[in-house]
């Protein structure tokens, strides 16, 4: 499939690469460059793989509750939250971003991989009225320090009374922009959905406002170093929110029924045997995912399920679950690096944190 | 991209310069445009003896890592020890600043039977 703004990627010198079906940018000068420029200025990333799905009606808000862990009927209109979707057996089947935008009107966006299958499962609920817009629509983040510059330039200085997690629907441009204080980097900023009409006035508004576009090769870079997992690599169905350190987006106390809380119930009440841990290489080397990690004893204990080499710290890093004795900051493990074992010490999340944070 | 005249090539996107029977080895431009933003290079120490088609090391880009074989057999003499803090010549000048290794080529033979800078550059458009 091919992004409705692919030419004006191709114009700023983009190399493609599939992801999930999309032919996806993933770099136009150089990833470090890239990286740098949301850590330092501003970036604007083409995220419009992202699946997006519309929910309306009266019984909207509990048609997404009856298939996601966190109780979104407690958002106000306005507000958004992180959430996810089970299996029955606790697994994590994707992790989401739900937006009430307004009080029968509201937005669940999901991961390109599953997006197909996460459609069907809003679907398949019967209460609400489930549209998917991803073809329709566009979805732009715009990210870094300078993102507060940017955004209100172009949509208008009032994004910035928002608070982290607010969505609004916006006047832009003759059409609508909706607008939310998300991202996926550990910076400031928001995401921009938009229809195709607008979607290229508003990519050059951005870009004119000083965002230099960004792939999804920073985009991995960024997440990791903020310590954001990625669903298919960091959790998936054979994980539960628990042992990925989700818990928070995990609602039990109110008692509804969900899918997959009969089976998270009873895993919160057992002693975890594993945890997502955050390591750090302690000489050069880069990490990548599926090496092995190995004990002080040389007994493997893991396998990395991200890894890279960190910009912005210039070291490796990755993520890994690790057994409870080994997650304590500072316990020292190695990775095999194709051959070579490389020391990596366990560290707290996240990896990188933005200083006004 | 770009391959200068005077060096020999590897299919496995490498070059050798050849001075006397000493060979400076490194990666093509196109390499370094395929690869992305090197961050780390693993190389041998001098000393060390390389036969032709053997890996000799690691190239690291952010999102890649490549392994490097040797395009002759010979002795390393000495590697590029500014690319452990500048990883980033190799991107900025792989036919310059960006070498990797220095080594005493055992067959210059070996050396002529490699590419020309025309073949390879066929080969390059063709892959």
């Amino acid at each position: 499939m091919q992004l409705a703004l692919r030419d004006r990627h191709a114009a700023q010198g983009a190399r493609f690469a599939s992801f999930a079906g999309w032919a996806m940018p993933v770099q136009y000068g150089g990833i470090l460059e890239e990286h740098a420029a949301v850590r330092n200025g501003v970036g604007v990333f083409d995220v419009s793989h992202l699946g997006r799905v519309w929910v309306r009606g009266a019984e909207a808000g509990a048609a997404i509750r009856s298939v996601s862990t966190y109780d979104v009927t407690r958002l106000e209109p306005g507000r958004a939250h992180y959430s996810l979707y089970c299996t029955t057996e606790g697994g994590i089947a994707d992790d989401i971003f739900i937006y009430h935008l307004e009080t029968e009107r509201w937005l669940v966006v999901h991961n390109a991989a599953n997006a197909a299958a996460d459609h069907a499962r809003l679907a398949a609920v019967k209460q609400g009225v489930v549209e998917e817009v991803t073809r329709e629509t566009v979805m732009l983040a715009v990210q870094g320090p300078g993102a507060r510059a940017t955004l209100g330039a172009v949509l208008g200085a009032e994004v910035w009374d928002l608070e982290l997690h607010d969505c609004r629907e916006l006047s832009w441009g003759g059409g609508a922009v909706i607008f939310a204080r998300t991202g996926y980097t550990g910076e400031d900023g928001g995401e921009c959905i938009t229809d195709r009409e607008r979607a290229g006035p508003l990519w050059d508004a951005l870009v004119e406002a000083g965002a230099a576009p960004v792939g999804l090769g920073a985009r991995d870079t960024l997440r990791l170093e903020a310590a954001l997992p990625l669903h298919g690599n960091d959790i998936d169905t054979h994980r539960h929110p628990y042992e990925a350190g989700l818990g928070w987006a995990v609602t039990l106390q109110d008692g509804v029924p969900f899918t997959g809380r009969e089976a998270l119930v009873q895993i919160k009440e057992k002693p975890r045997e594993q945890r997502l841990g955050h390591l750090r290489a302690l000489e050069r080397g880069v990490p990548r995912a599926g090496y092995t990690v190995y004990n002080r004893a040389s007994e493997a204990v893991s396998r990395l399920t991200s890894g890279a080499y960190s910009p912005t710290l210039r070291v490796g890093i990755g993520m890994a679950y690790l057994p409870i004795a080994l997650t304590e900051p500072g316990t020292q493990l190695t990775v095999d690096v194709r051959g070579r074992s490389l020391p990596m010490e366990v560290v707290r999340r996240p990896f990188y944190k933005r200083e006004d944070a | 991209m770009e391959s200068p005249e005077d060096l020999r090539y590897t299919s496995e996107h490498e070059w050798i310069r050849l001075d006397g029977d000493e060979g400076t080895i490194g990666i093509t431009d196109f390499a370094q445009e395929q690869l992305g933003d090197v961050v780390y290079v693993e190389l041998p120490e001098a000393g060390t003896r390389l036969v032709q088609g053997d890996t000799f090391g690691t190239i690291e880009s952010v999102k890649a890592v490549s392994d490097l074989f040797a395009p002759v057999s010979g002795e390393v003499l000495e590697w590029n020890e500014a690319l452990q803090d500048a990883p980033e010549l190799v991107n900025a000048s792989p036919y310059g600043d960006g070498w990797l290794l220095k080594m005493r080529v055992e067959e210059l033979a070996q050396v002529d039977a490699l590419l020309d800078a025309a073949s390879y550059r066929s080969g390059t458009v063709s892959a």
